[in-house]
This record gives structure tokens, sequence and C-alpha cells, in this order.
């Protein structure tokens, strides 16, 4: 099962983190400092796994953006890999051509299509249409909501 | 009023929304903190806010500092508020915000409950399938017990986005509520085949977590994955079924032997890396848990070492490390296969990438042998010289040292060699890797004694030198080698050449720098040293006489005296009290010295040492019993408050026990020993101890002549700050080096191909000559596995129970296959739900322990399957309840064709297995109608391969029903220990439910049930506690038994009322003596002298007609009987009954007639049998 997913930047800002274990937060920001290190010091050409305590980590860079996965021992690499790649896919199918600012601007809808990607740190579908299709049915919902929603808020409804 | 609140709103409607904020914080980068801080200002008013909008907003941009490292714990109850919003929008942020905020221990959890419960069931799938995804982040152990049943609703849905979040999210509960686990497993087992490939896919990757934990649970599912892993062409599923069965194979053999070839036909034909990483892996893994017994071997073994080979070559730097990976968990139980690779993993030693070499490392130790060690070991340090981390470094040497120490020095020819290999390591800086080496070179001394002399002047130098060691770095955990230095030198102290030298070495005062233990080890060998000089300046006796021996052991005493003090001031009570003994001793030998008495002193003092030290066993120490009255967990004295963990790592202290545990013991009780605060005198000490510190480290600029002022034991002379050495100059002269071994060993070598053996041993002689003389070629090395206790053996279970108890999954270790009992239901029921269960998992249990002795006899398998008997069915009627025993046993008889049977017969064999695939297909498209009709057939596959199997196989299974046939009894009698077992299937197809059901039974002395969940009625039926639904249960009935030597015939008459009537059912469950037989494996030789010494004296023949063929009469026996030996149409037969009995049968099959001739220790018991067999196999 993943522990859990970490997005930085080449800079070394965390961009979005998921997690699937709980861990006090201490524990969350001491993690994710080690690994941010560990990982950026890594150089290009080096292999994308790790192993860190007990866990091992597997780590793909898309452009400035590393995307950092943590699964246990006896969990698929290569498969964790294809998990980062289609969330990636999928982030590129729905902001066209998804670039780190996207993500930083519009966090809450990576945060959304990775909890329609992954539960509790299991896949949970793997058709890329079937992803997209509950995603754009989620935003139509909002939208709905939205013109009514402003006036009524607004005291106007 | 109305205005005003316009007005507001309009002003709020230049708040920050959440890309202000982002924006904002990119725009402040000099002060983002104060910015930030200003942001959180805001947020905080506006969440005092009463519009929901604002409130989320505010939400959101929490979530967003949350991710930067902000604490908003304190918005908890905001977050909730937002939540509970009707709008999805808001929803969304809200449980956006409660996923990354929340978590179990959150303390506004217990208010979620209803909210989330709510919309667990709301209209729209997504408001529930936020609910799910918000779950999975922070469900604690209450809402996990609160909601298991919502969630498991879900399950059902229709509408599969929702039923795949809820399979997976009923991992998550059964993580924090346990006790979900059984009652939901049923329904769980059902999304295995959902017709949506999500929920599929989703079911197994549930299945495929709980059972890596606890595989035995999900032993039964086998067939299931196995039709789902030969049909499915989602990679993303197979991956998980395959690593299900990677996890499973090792309590089940006979299943690793089945899938070896669909894995191997995987293997050859997919494309995707994944998927054939995991099939090797697998692949692997089987083979482990059968290390024999397969035709096909061999050749598995040699396709994954061929496949890795493959990724190990590819550029793709990550297939080359998973490729490494798993050549390594070859290596261990098929080093061969390995080895002949080693070109390649030597190459990977030089690859670019750290974490590949470290995985070639891993490797290494498979590859060496007693002719390329030095080589290897060569380029190791080659490496460690190169190489820029300090963990690599650290990697590196312990590999070195792993390897050479391996299997006791088994590769190590010329420990001379080793030993300056060791040394060489000893110069490596700010590893952390000291005790290590230390405890190497202690080993080698302890069990070579051929090496002793060497090893001894080595540390002799070391010792000397020892400001080599300490010099650059206190920290360095190098100067433990000074530990084992110090302790060879006195313990071996009669090979020392300059035996005064060497003491003066150890009496040095910036010794008192070292830590406390290494310095107790000192003043414990200086004392050795000091008698060993005693007694060897002249002979005792004549040393009155002879002045100049007597005036140099003045003189040592006289050092000994004057340096020992510096130790007794020592900060470590351990130094100071060993340091008191010793100078009290040398004082006193120095009086004997004046009175003139001292002959004999020597040998005296060496006697305090005397003794040898034996190597002791890794689990010596855990053995030692522990003395009555002694309460290790006590405290001694009250715990010190417990210091910070991220204090810097301790120094490790070298163990003195090998055994990983106690060293850990160790440590800890070193560490909960060290007082909380310093003292005032012990700054002082740590100030003094850094100012030498920094004036023995070179590169340290130290400040004038403060040092001597400080405290006046310290000789300027000594203080090596003088020697500016540079590192280039850190050879020590005198010590060997290890390259000069490598080369002699090539020299050697090279020779070797042109002289002959002679002519070797001469040339030898000649090169050695102008170096020093090489010690044996064949060091005798100590192998033993060391002292233990008395009593104490190491084969004893002791090993390490490595078990979490804080692991969730231990408490999901729980036996699936056990029927339901009443109460275990999820909370919040209203009603029980009908759940069916298999029989089969206690028989299995009980099966489990028969079945390893089977093993070793390799004995024909013997199917477990019961078949009707009476009507007679048994060639078509599908068989309920798929037994795993059987289906697995099938696939050995595809795996391994008996070697009786002729080729022509493996052909016919081939033949109808092809019409089976089509059946197959035809059987599960026959599926559906008859789960309606019939009981439910679990699993096509398993039934078409019983109706394949040229066997026949008991079932005593029978069906009854009421007058108006819609509600069906099928029952089974089963062995289970010494009881019996009828499972009742109750399969009713009205749509009343059964209410108030009871069951009598005639009577009969010598069966009595166990009214386990019943109630006893006043006559003398029992009742069931709970209603049955419509549909299918099943419930067990258990009985003990007095005489299991006979049949029985068990009649019952189950009452019930259904809708407004009373019906009932008579029962009536044949149960043949035969059940109560168990194969007894024997040998061919103890068959027959059983037999002859006339211990069967009992005996009983028939001889009957019999449509079955031999081969249908011996399979059913089979299921009764071991099978010691068959001869053409002739077959013996041997069981036991519970009781011990014997029964032996001899099995002839005689054109269409079968004779049985059975022979036991009891009349009664064989009778029986023999009248139950023709009663089946009889016309």
């Amino acid at each position: 099962m993943m522990q859990f997913m970490l997005l930085f930047s080449r800079q070394g800002k965390l961009r979005l983190q998921k997690w699937y274990q709980a861990y006090p937060d201490k524990t969350k920001k001491k993690i994710t400092r080690e690994l941010i290190a560990t990982i950026l010091a890594r150089k290009p050409k080096m292999c994308s796994f790790l192993e860190w305590k007990d866990l091992k980590v597997v780590y793909k860079r898309y452009a400035s953006l590393y995307f950092c996965c943590a699964i246990e021992q006896d969990d698929n690499e290569l498969l964790t890999l294809e998990v980062i790649h289609r969330y990636v896919e999928l982030l590129d199918k729905y902001f066209g051509s998804v670039c780190e600012l996207d993500i930083i601007f519009n966090f809450e809808k990576a945060y959304f299509m990775c909890d329609e990607l992954l539960l509790g740190g299991e896949i949970q579908e793997t058709s890329k249409k079937n992803v997209l299709k509950a995603i754009a049915a989620q935003d139509l919902l909002q939208e709905d909501e939205t013109p009514q929603g402003l006036f009524e808020d607004h005291g106007l409804g | 009023m109305a205005l005003r609140k316009v007005k507001g709103n309009l002003e709020r409607m230049f708040d920050k929304n959440l890309t202000d904020l982002v924006r904002g914080i990119r725009n402040n980068k000099d002060n983002e903190t104060k910015f930030i801080a200003q942001c959180i200002e805001e947020i905080k008013l506006e969440l005092r806010q009463e519009n929901i909008s604002v409130k989320a907003n505010a939400v959101a941009k929490l979530t967003y500092l949350q991710m930067m490292g902000y604490d908003v714990s304190w918005a908890c109850f905001n977050v909730i508020e937002v939540m509970s919003s009707t709008k999805f929008t808001y929803k969304r942020i809200g449980y956006l915000a409660a996923s990354q905020t929340f978590h179990p221990d959150t303390e506004v959890l217990m208010l979620t409950t209803n909210m989330v419960r709510k919309d667990l069931n709301s209209q729209s799938q997504y408001e529930a399938g936020l609910a799910l995804s918000g779950l999975s982040c922070f469900i604690s152990p209450d809402l996990a017990r609160d909601l298991a049943n919502d969630i498991m609703t879900l399950l059902s849905s229709t509408r599969p986005y929702l039923r795949k979040k809820a399979v997976l999210m009923m991992y998550k509960v059964f993580l924090r509520f346990p006790e979900a686990l059984r009652p939901a497993f049923p329904r769980l087992k059902e999304k295995l085949e959902d017709p949506d490939s999500g929920v599929q896919s989703a079911a197994v990757n549930v299945v495929c977590e709980l059972a890596r934990k606890n595989p035995k649970n999900y032993l039964s599912l086998a067939p299931v994955f196995f039709k789902l892993m030969t049909t499915s062409t989602n990679n993303w599923m197979l991956i998980k079924i395959i690593k299900l069965f990677g996890a499973l194979t090792p309590l089940e053999p006979r299943l690793g032997k089945k899938l070896i070839e669909p894995l191997t036909n995987l293997i050859h034909s997919t494309s995707a890396m994944s998927l054939l990483y995991e099939c090797i892996n697998t692949v692997i893994a089987v083979l482990i848990s059968i290390s024999s017994g397969m035709p096909n071997h061999s050749t598995s073994i040699q396709l994954c070492v061929q496949k890795l080979r493959i990724l190990i070559e590819d550029s793709d730097q990550n297939l080359k490390y998973l490729g490494l990976l798993a050549m390594s968990k070859i290596l261990k139980t098929h080093p061969k296969s390995v080895q002949s690779h080693k070109d390649l993993i030597l190459q990977c030693l030089d690859d670019k990438d750290e974490s590949i070499r470290l995985r070639a490392l891993d490797l290494l130790y498979g590859m060496v042998s007693k002719k390329n060690l030095m080589e290897i070991v060569k380029k190791l340090m080659i490496h460690m010289d190169k190489a820029e981390g300090t963990s690599y470094r650290d990697e590196l040497l312990s590999k070195i040292i792993e390897i050479c120490s391996q299997n006791n020095y088994q590769h190590i020819t010329n420990f001379e060699w080793y030993v300056s290999v060791l040394v060489e390591l000893t110069r490596m800086e700010g590893t952390k890797h000291g005790p290590l080496v230390a405890n190497q070179l202690l080993d080698v001394a302890i069990r070579v004694a051929a090496i002793r002399a060497f090893v001894v002047a080595q540390m002799a130098l070391l010792l000397d030198n020892s400001h080599f060691i300490t010099g650059f770095s206190q920290r360095a955990s190098m100067c433990e080698v000074l530990f084992a230095a110090a302790w060879i030198c006195g313990e071996f102290s009669e090979f020392l050449t300059d035996p005064k030298a060497t003491l003066e070495a150890l009496l040095r005062a910036r010794v008192s720098t070292l830590p406390g233990h290494i310095q107790a080890v000192y003043v414990q060998n200086i004392m050795k040293l000091y008698g060993r000089i005693l007694t060897s300046s002249g002979s005792d006796a004549s040393m009155d006489e002879d002045m100049v021996a007597k005036a140099a052991v003045e003189e040592v005493s006289e050092m000994v005296a004057a340096r020992l003090p510096s130790f007794v001031e020592s900060s470590e009570l351990e130094v100071q009290e060993r340091a008191s003994c010793a100078l009290q001793l040398v004082k006193f030998v120095q009086k004997q010295l004046t009175k003139g008495q001292a002959a004999g002193l020597g040998a005296e003092i060496v006697s305090l040492f005397d003794g040898e030290l034996n190597p002791v066993a890794p689990k010596a120490q855990k053995k030692v019993q522990v003395p009555e009255g002694l309460d290790l967990d006590e405290w001694i004295n009250e715990p010190p408050p417990s210091e910070s963990s991220d204090s810097e790592p301790e120094v490790q202290r070298p163990s003195l026990f090998a055994t990983g545990n106690a060293e850990n013991a160790y440590v800890e009780s070193y560490q909960s020993s060290k007082p909380a605060e310093l003292t005032q005198e012990e700054v002082q000490r740590n100030r003094e101890a850094r100012q030498q510190e920094q004036a023995c480290n070179p590169n340290y600029l130290k400040g004038g002549g403060k040092l001597e002022s400080k405290s006046g034991m310290f000789d300027v002379a000594e203080v090596p700050v003088a020697q500016l050495d540079l590192p280039v100059a850190l050879k020590i002269p005198g010590l060997a080096s290890s390259d000069h071994y490598l080369q002699k060993q090539k020299q050697t070598s090279s020779k070797k191909k042109v002289s002959t053996k002679k002519k070797k041993k001469s040339k030898k002689h000649k090169e050695s000559s102008d170096e020093e003389e090489l010690a044996a070629p064949l060091h005798v090395v100590n192998t033993d596995v060391g002292e233990m206790p008395e009593g104490a053996t190491l084969s004893d279970g002791m090993d390490d129970d490595n078990n979490d108890l804080n692991d969730p999954h231990r408490a999901l270790d729980v036996n699936l296959d056990e029927p339901l009992r009443a109460e275990e239901t999820l909370p919040v029921r209203s009603h029980r739900e009908a759940v069916k269960f298999e029989v089969t998992g206690e028989k299995k249990a009980k099966k489990k322990s028969s079945k390893k002795e089977e093993k070793v006899k390799k004995s024909k398998k013997q199917p477990i399957m019961m078949d009707l008997l009476q009507n007679g069915e048994h060639t078509n009627a599908p068989t309920e309840e798929p037994s795993n025993d059987f289906w697995l046993d099938h696939a050995e008889y595809e795996a391994m064709p008996d070697t009786s049977q002729s080729k022509l017969q493996v052909e016919e064999n081939e033949k109808p297995k092809k019409k089976s695939s089509s059946k197959t297909k035809e059987k599960s498209k026959e599926k559906k109608k008859k789960k309606e009709k019939k009981v439910i057939n679990e699993d096509s596959l398993v039934s078409s391969l019983a109706v394949e199997a040229p066997t026949f196989v008991p079932d005593l299974k029978q069906t009854m029903s009421n007058k108006d046939k819609n509600v069906l009894i099928c029952t089974r009698p089963i062995l289970t220990g010494s009881q019996l077992l009828i499972s009742v299937e109750v399969n009713n197809t009205t749509t009343s439910p059964l209410r108030s059901a009871e069951i009598s039974f005639s009577k009969n002395v010598e069966l009595e049930l166990i009214p386990d969940g019943l109630t006893t009625t006043e006559f003398g039926s029992y009742r069931f506690p709970q209603q049955f639904p419509p549909g299918c249960f099943t419930f067990p009935l258990l009985f003990n038994v007095a005489n299991v030597n006979r049949a029985y015939s068990v009649k019952a008459t189950l009452i019930f009322n259904l809708e407004s009537y009373q019906d009932k059912i008579d029962l009536a469950v044949a149960v043949p003596a035969t059940l109560f037989l168990k194969p007894a494996p024997i040998s061919g030789s103890d068959f027959a002298e059983k037999l002859a010494n006339g211990e069967m004296q009992h005996l009983s023949s028939r001889k009957f007609e019999s449509s079955k063929s031999f081969q249908q009469a011996l399979s059913y026996c089979l299921a009764y009987f071991y099978l010691v030996e068959q001869v053409g149409d002739t077959a013996s037969l041997a069981a036991q009954n519970p009781q011990g009995r014997n029964v032996f049968l001899l099995i002839k099959s005689q054109g269409t007639s079968l004779s049985l001739d059975g022979k036991s220790d009891n009349q009664e018991l064989i009778e029986n049998v023999v009248q139950s067999l023709q009663t089946v196999l009889a016309v």
C-alpha cells in the first residue's frame, strides 16, 4: 500500500502532499524535509528508487516537479511509477499540458484528481477516461451551484 | 438593514480568495512569514462570519497554508462546518481540508459521525464518494465501528463508482475495527467477481493487502484468484493477484506447482515490465517454497535469471536496480545460477549510480570464492577510497567484512592478508563501523590460533600509533579498534616482541581521552602485560640475584605505578575501580621487590588472568536462566526523565556479546543509565576532554600552553600535536599491506599454471624468503558455534518475534473460513445477514499436520472431496463447496504424471483437457442459473476439473426437502479430530424466513450432540436462537463420538415455522465407518512387519461384483487410506482411526469383481470399514 505521496519543486518547495498513513504532524514535516533533501541530492541519471527506513521510495521528475511516493517493502516499484505516470497524464489531460503553476494555483483540483485515482493508498480506478469523467461531473455540479450560490450567499437570492 | 448587509457582502467580495493568497505569497518572498501571519488573521476574521461561502474560502486558504507547514488544527471546527454544507462546492472544500488536516486522533471527529453517515447515504454518488475519500484519510476506530455498516451497504450499491470506493474503504475499516472483517468478508469476496472491472480490481487490492499480512487465512480463495489470473487482462489487477500468490505459496507448495506454468507463460508473453517483474518475484517465491520435486524446476530458475540479466543489462537504471534486487532473492536459494552472471554483477559495481552499486554489493557475497576473494576485496577497497558519501563507504566496509567473514571465514586462505585488510580499514575516517572492525579483529585472533603472533604484532603497532586513529576526531567510532588492540595484546602477550614498548603505549597519557570502556580494557591489559614482563625478565627464582633484571622490573613497576593514577582519576566508574585495584597490586609488587621477596610474584599476577577465552554462541546470553527472585524489569534507580530522541547518535560501544539483541539491550541500558544532566564536575571534564581533543587535532589552532597549566599530568612530548602528519604520510611503518598479499597470490597463481605442485612450493619459499615468513597456508579456524549455558541448545525456538504489538494486522489474523457466530455482526444491524461459510476450514487445519508427513514419504495425493454416494450422480454432479485440497491436488496430477502411468495414458489425459476448457465456459454460463436454482456453486473451474478427473471421490452429501420442496437441506458429515461435524445447509427458496427452528434427534447413546449456540427445549430438541431469512445458510452440528469403530445413521427432524404453518424435514445422515479413518503413512517394510508379527489379527474379506474400475475404487479409498504399494491392479493401503487403531487393506481387481481384504487390531472396526466400502463400491 502506498504510504504517502509528495509533490515538490526543484527548489524543494512542497506542492502537494497526500498521506495514507497517519503520522503526527511533526513526523510528517521531518519525513518531507528529509526526503526532499535526499531526492534533490540525487543525480538525474540515477534510478528512481530509494530504500528509506523500512519503506521504499519511488520518485520521478516531470519538468520542474518531483513526484515521490513511499511504498511498503513488498510493493511493486514499477507499478508505483506507473501510478505516478498515470497521475501526471491525468493532470495533463485536465489542465491541458500541465505545468507547476497549474498545480500551485489549482492545488485543490490536483487533490481531487488524486482522490479519484487513489483511495487509501490503493489504486482505485485504472481507466483514465473514468477518472476524468468523474472529475468533469463533479466540476459540473460545482458550476451549476455557483451562480445562484453567489446571489444567495450575498443576501440577494 | 438589508442595505448594510449588502454592503458588508460587497466588502467581503474584496477578500482574498485562494488565488490571491497564493499570488500574495509568491509576491512576498522576502517577508513570507509576516504576510502569512497577516493572512491567518484575516482568515480568523472570515471564519467568524456566518456566510458559508466566506467560510469555505477561508478553509480553502487554510488547506493551502497547511501544506506549507502551518498549523491549522485550531480551525477543525470550521472545517466541519464547511463539510456539513449542503452545497457540493463547499462540501468538496470541506472534505479536502478534513482529509488533509484531520487524523484519527483529531478530537472533533466524534462530531462528524452522523454527518458522514448522511453523506455516505446521499443520493448524489459524488457526495458519497467525497465522504469515502475523505474518510479514508481520517477514519478513527470509533468512526470505523459506527460507519462500518453504512460502508458495507455501499458495497452493494448499484453504482460501480461507489462500490469500488467502498471496497477500498473497507480495508481501512478493517484496520481500525478488526471485528468488521469476519462479518464483511463474504460480501467482499463476492466483489471479486463483480461485473465492473474497477470494483473487481479494488476487491483484489484489498484482499491482496489483507492476505499479505495474514496469508494463511486466505488460502481458500486461491481457486478464485487463479481463475481471475488466467482470465484477466488488466495488468494492474494481475500484478496484485500475482503478488498475492507470492504471499500464499510459502504456505502451500502445491499451489506453487500449479502456478509455475501460467507464470512462466506470462513471463514469456508480457511486454509490461512491472508485470514481468512481479511474475519473476512470485516465481522466485514459489521456487523457494518448493525447493525440490519439480521436474522443470531448473528451467524456471534459468528463465528468471535470463530475464533478470536482460533487465540488468538494460540502459534504464530502474530496471537495472530491480534486476539486481530480484537477483539477490534468487541468490539465497540458487547461488549457482546467479554465479554464472558474475561478470555482469561485478560490472555493476562500477556503475555511476550509487543505489545500483549498493544492490550489486548485496549480491557480492554470493560471488566470492577462495580464488577471487582477494581481488574482489581489493576492488572494494579502491571503491572505498574513491567513495564520496560516508554512508556508501560504511556500506562498503560492512560488506567487505560480511563477505570475508561469511561461514566462519570459509573463503579466506590467508589470514595475514585478512588482518592487514582489517588494519587498513582502521584508517577509514568518519565511518560508524569501528565496532565491526574491532569485533572482527577479536574474532579472528580468538578463532585462528595460528595467526595470533601476526595479529599481536599488528595490534602493538596500532597501539603505538593510536594517534592515527584517535587523532582526527574523538567521535570517530574507529577508536573502538583500540579496544580490540589492547585486549589482543594483553591476552596474547606471549607473542609480543617488545612487551615493554606496548605497555608504555598503553600507559600514555592521551589514553585518558578515550571512551571509558576502552580505558577499562586498557587498565585490565596493562596488568596482563605487567605480569608478563615480570615473569619474562629472567626466571623468577634467579631474579633476586640478577641485578639487571631486577632493575628492569623495578623500572617497569615504577612506570606503571606512576601512570596508573591518571586512570584512577577517570570519570568512568569502571575505569576508576579497575585502576585502583591495579594500582594497589603494582604497589604491592613494588613493596615486595624492595623487600627482595618478589620471587614468583610474576607468575601469580599472570595467574590472575589465566584461562582460555572461547567464543560465545550468539544466543548464549539470552539462554542464561534468570535466577529466581530477580526481576529484570524492575527499576534499580528511578528512571531519569527521557531525553529527546533528537540528540546526537550514540557512538555504539562494541558489543561483548555477538547477538544483536544483546547489543540493543546493552545500548539501551547504557542510554537509560545516562545521567539526565551534567554535573558541574562533568562539564569541567568535558571541557578538558574537548581541549585535549582539540589539542590532538592538527587542524585545530590551539592557544598557548594553557593545556599544561590545566592538568599537570600531561607529558608535552606525548601530545601528538607536534607531529604535523599529513594524510599522505599516514602509513605506519611495519603495518602490513593487503596489496602485497594480493600480488603474491597473483604471482603464485600465475606460476601455478606452469609449474607442478612441487616446484611451486619451492618457488614460493624462495619468494617469501625476502619477505616476512608467510603463515601456514591453511590457518585452522575455530568454527565452534560457541559456548552455551548448560542445558540450552542452539536450535531452541528462540527466534526473535518481531511482531509489533501495535500492528493493526495482528488483529486481522482471524480465521475467515470458520462459520460466523450469531453475535458476529456489524454494529447497528437490525437483523442477521445470511452468510455462507465453508466447512472445509477446520478440516484443512487438521489435515495440515498429516500433510507434512505425506510429503516426506512422497505419497500419492489424496482427494478430500466427498461424493454423494446414494444418488450415484458422482460423475456429473457439480461439486459443492470447492475444496482447495482437491483443487491443489489436481494440480499435482497435471504437473507430475504418475510414474506408473504410461505415456499413452498421459496423452489420453490431455485430450479431454482441451475439451475441459470449452466445458469451463459452458459451465460458467450455466453458473448463474445454478446459483438461483441450487446451492451456490462457487467456482466453475473447480467443478469442471472435478468432472474431468478420472477419479471417484467420496462425497457424503445428502439432500432432503420438505413436502412442498421449497426448503432444501443438504447435509455432509465431516470428521474433525475425534468429533463428528455435520454441516447442514438450508436453502430456503421461499420469500419468508424460517422461524423458531428446532431440531430433534433419535436417540443414540454413542453419539452426543454438543449444543453449541443452541438452546435445549424441554422435549429434548434443540432450538436455534436466530431466524433464517430466505436464501442459503449453513449451520454446523457437532457430535462427540463414543465409538469410532462403526458406521452411523444420524436421524433427525428439523421443525420450523414457515409463514403461518409449521413444517418439518426429516434428515438421515449416513456416516460410514471409513469417515473416521485417516491415511497413516507407513513404509513398506514396517507394513510387512506389522502384518507378520501378528498385531493385525482380525481380518475381514469381501469379494463382490463392481461397476467401478480399479482406479476409481482406489481413488475412493485414497480419501481415507495411505497407499503403501501398488502393483498393477492390486494395492496395499494403510489407515488409522482417532484411537490409533490400524487398518490395513488389500484391494484387488479381477475382471469385474473387486476383492477387499482388511486386517486390523480391532474386529469391530475392520468389519465395519470393509462393510462401508462394499456398500459404496459394489454395483
